[in-house]
């Protein structure tokens, strides 16, 4: 019996996560309305004055992003577990890592490109400076895979738990801090006039280093959530 | 076999586990508590106090030594985490996760002494030093580990799980360090350094190794008897456990 080669799983992999996104593309935009309304919420909080607005647009526009990001981790893997596909996966012939990588990159460009498209509006709401918003994006999009990716690693740990929202909220929080930490620190070079050169690139090699290892991590924490 | 690996594989083995954890823990107890008490009245009473801080600098007798234990045991966990993982060892799980609350308390005094010493003499409760910053991380990953493992039904698969979170978390630890001093030194505020380069005199000094070495034997103990009672949980249907339960009713 022939079970075609990975390449082609990992193309029906594609396929099948695409449409099943597709088929209910309302419920994909949550995460993007859920940034918006989490942003609108802090001129309420703080006062409409440009100036304190500007100052923590970035970071704000950051914490939205990761929040959302979160919120959206939980549906990475449940449908899959609930009618059974998850175990299908596990159990077939190609290499798992490589097939979660797959789930992962369709929940990156489903959940985390819109939000990266909305990130100039966010910005914009908030008087982000002009001079930032290059950097902000630079720094979001090397940010927002390595957020996906670690925590699809908690996800899979998480994974057939009724409950886990607020416990895959203290697994994965934690763990994301570094990340934060730089793509803010970019953020905040580029609003002094420093160069931004340097967090960028440690966010660079952050996400090769955890594009190797994450699926990895994943395949082993699916493999024990599941035993 | 080598009596030495042979030794080995009957340490993993719960029964054994259980006497000879049994036959340590009042000699651990002992020494811990009467190392704490030399240690402890060393610092409070016989150190001299600071020429600056005055008696104030006592509390490190305690922060420090918490401080070192709340890495040691992130350290040790990870490790038996690892060994549960690699081989499957029963007691490595047990111990892993019966070192987690412990961790996490020594985390919190780190945390607490801190902040009460930091009210006098920086004249805030909180500051976000990087230090400061990485303990706290450190503790969120510890209330990850706890969390995780109590979170999940089966005890063998919480205690696999969470053992997967430590040695995620010990990847992370050092990333996570780096990270933060990067970022309070491109955001210079305050300095405030705990000690600099002085040296601690001697007559200080003696006190602070003694209360590290009460710190290990208290953590032996507590992790002995924590994993004493896990262990009969684990293995409530095996007959060595009935055995003690009912010689227990005896004695009672």
């Amino acid at each position: 019996m022939s079970y075609g080669t990975s390449f082609s799983a990992c193309r029906a992999l594609f396929v099948r996560d695409f449409s099943l996104v597709w088929r209910r593309r309302g419920d994909a935009l949550n995460p993007v309305l859920f940034a918006v309304m989490v942003v609108v919420l802090f001129p309420f909080a703080l006062g409409p004055e440009p100036n304190a607005l500007a100052r923590i647009s970035a970071g704000t526009v950051l914490v939205a992003l990761l929040l959302a990001g979160l919120l959206s981790l939980d549906a990475l893997f449940r449908s899959d577990f609930e009618d059974g596909s998850l175990e299908q996966l596990v159990l077939s012939p190609h290499p798992l890592p490589l097939l979660l990588a797959c789930k992962i990159a369709v929940h990156w460009l489903t959940t985390a490109l819109p939000l990266l498209l909305v990130a100039p509006l966010l910005g914009e709401l908030l008087y982000l400076p002009r001079s930032e918003l290059p950097v902000l994006l630079a720094a979001l999009a090397l940010s927002t895979p390595l957020l996906s990716l670690i925590g699809a690693v908690c996800v899979a740990l998480t994974v057939g738990m009724r409950r886990s929202g607020m416990l895959l909220a203290l697994l994965v929080l934690p763990l994301y801090v570094p990340v934060l930490i730089f793509a803010a620190g970019a953020c905040n070079a580029a609003g002094q006039g420093l160069p931004v050169l340097a967090p960028l690139l440690w966010l660079g090699a952050g996400l090769a280093l955890t594009l190797v290892l994450a699926p990895l991590a994943c395949a082993a924490a699916l493999r024990i959530s599941l035993s | 076999m080598n009596p030495l690996v042979l030794w080995f594989h009957k340490l993993g083995s719960p029964p054994y586990f259980y006497r000879l954890a049994g036959r340590l823990l009042p000699w651990l107890w002992g020494l811990g508590l009467i190392s704490l008490a030399v240690g402890l009245y060393g610092g409070l009473v016989l150190a001299p106090s600071d020429y600056q801080q005055s008696d104030a600098f006592r509390i490190i007798y305690v922060h420090v030594p918490s401080a070192w234990m709340s890495l040691f045991i992130y350290g040790f966990m990870a490790l038996n985490g690892f060994i549960a993982l690699i081989w499957r060892i029963k007691l490595s799980e047990t111990l892993a996760m019966a070192a987690a609350p412990i961790g996490a308390a020594f985390t919190f005094i780190c945390l607490a002494t801190g902040s009460l010493w930091g009210k006098p003499m920086w004249g805030t409760w909180w500051t976000w030093d990087a230090r400061l910053t990485s303990e706290l991380v450190l503790l969120f990953l510890y209330f990850g580990v706890m969390g995780l493992y109590q979170a999940i039904e089966d005890r063998r698969q919480a205690s696999r799980a969470a053992a997967f979170l430590a040695l995620v978390g010990i990847v992370n630890l050092p990333i996570v360090h780096f990270s933060v001093n990067w970022w309070n030194t491109l955001h210079q505020g305050s300095t405030v350094r705990l000690f600099g380069p002085s040296l601690i005199d001697s007559r200080m000094l003696w006190p602070l190794l003694i209360m590290a070495i009460a710190t290990k034997f208290l953590f032996a103990a507590s992790l002995l008897s924590r994993a004493r009672v896990d262990l009969l949980e684990l293995e409530a249907g095996k007959d060595w456990a009935r055995q003690v339960a009912l010689a227990d009713g005896d004695a009672a």
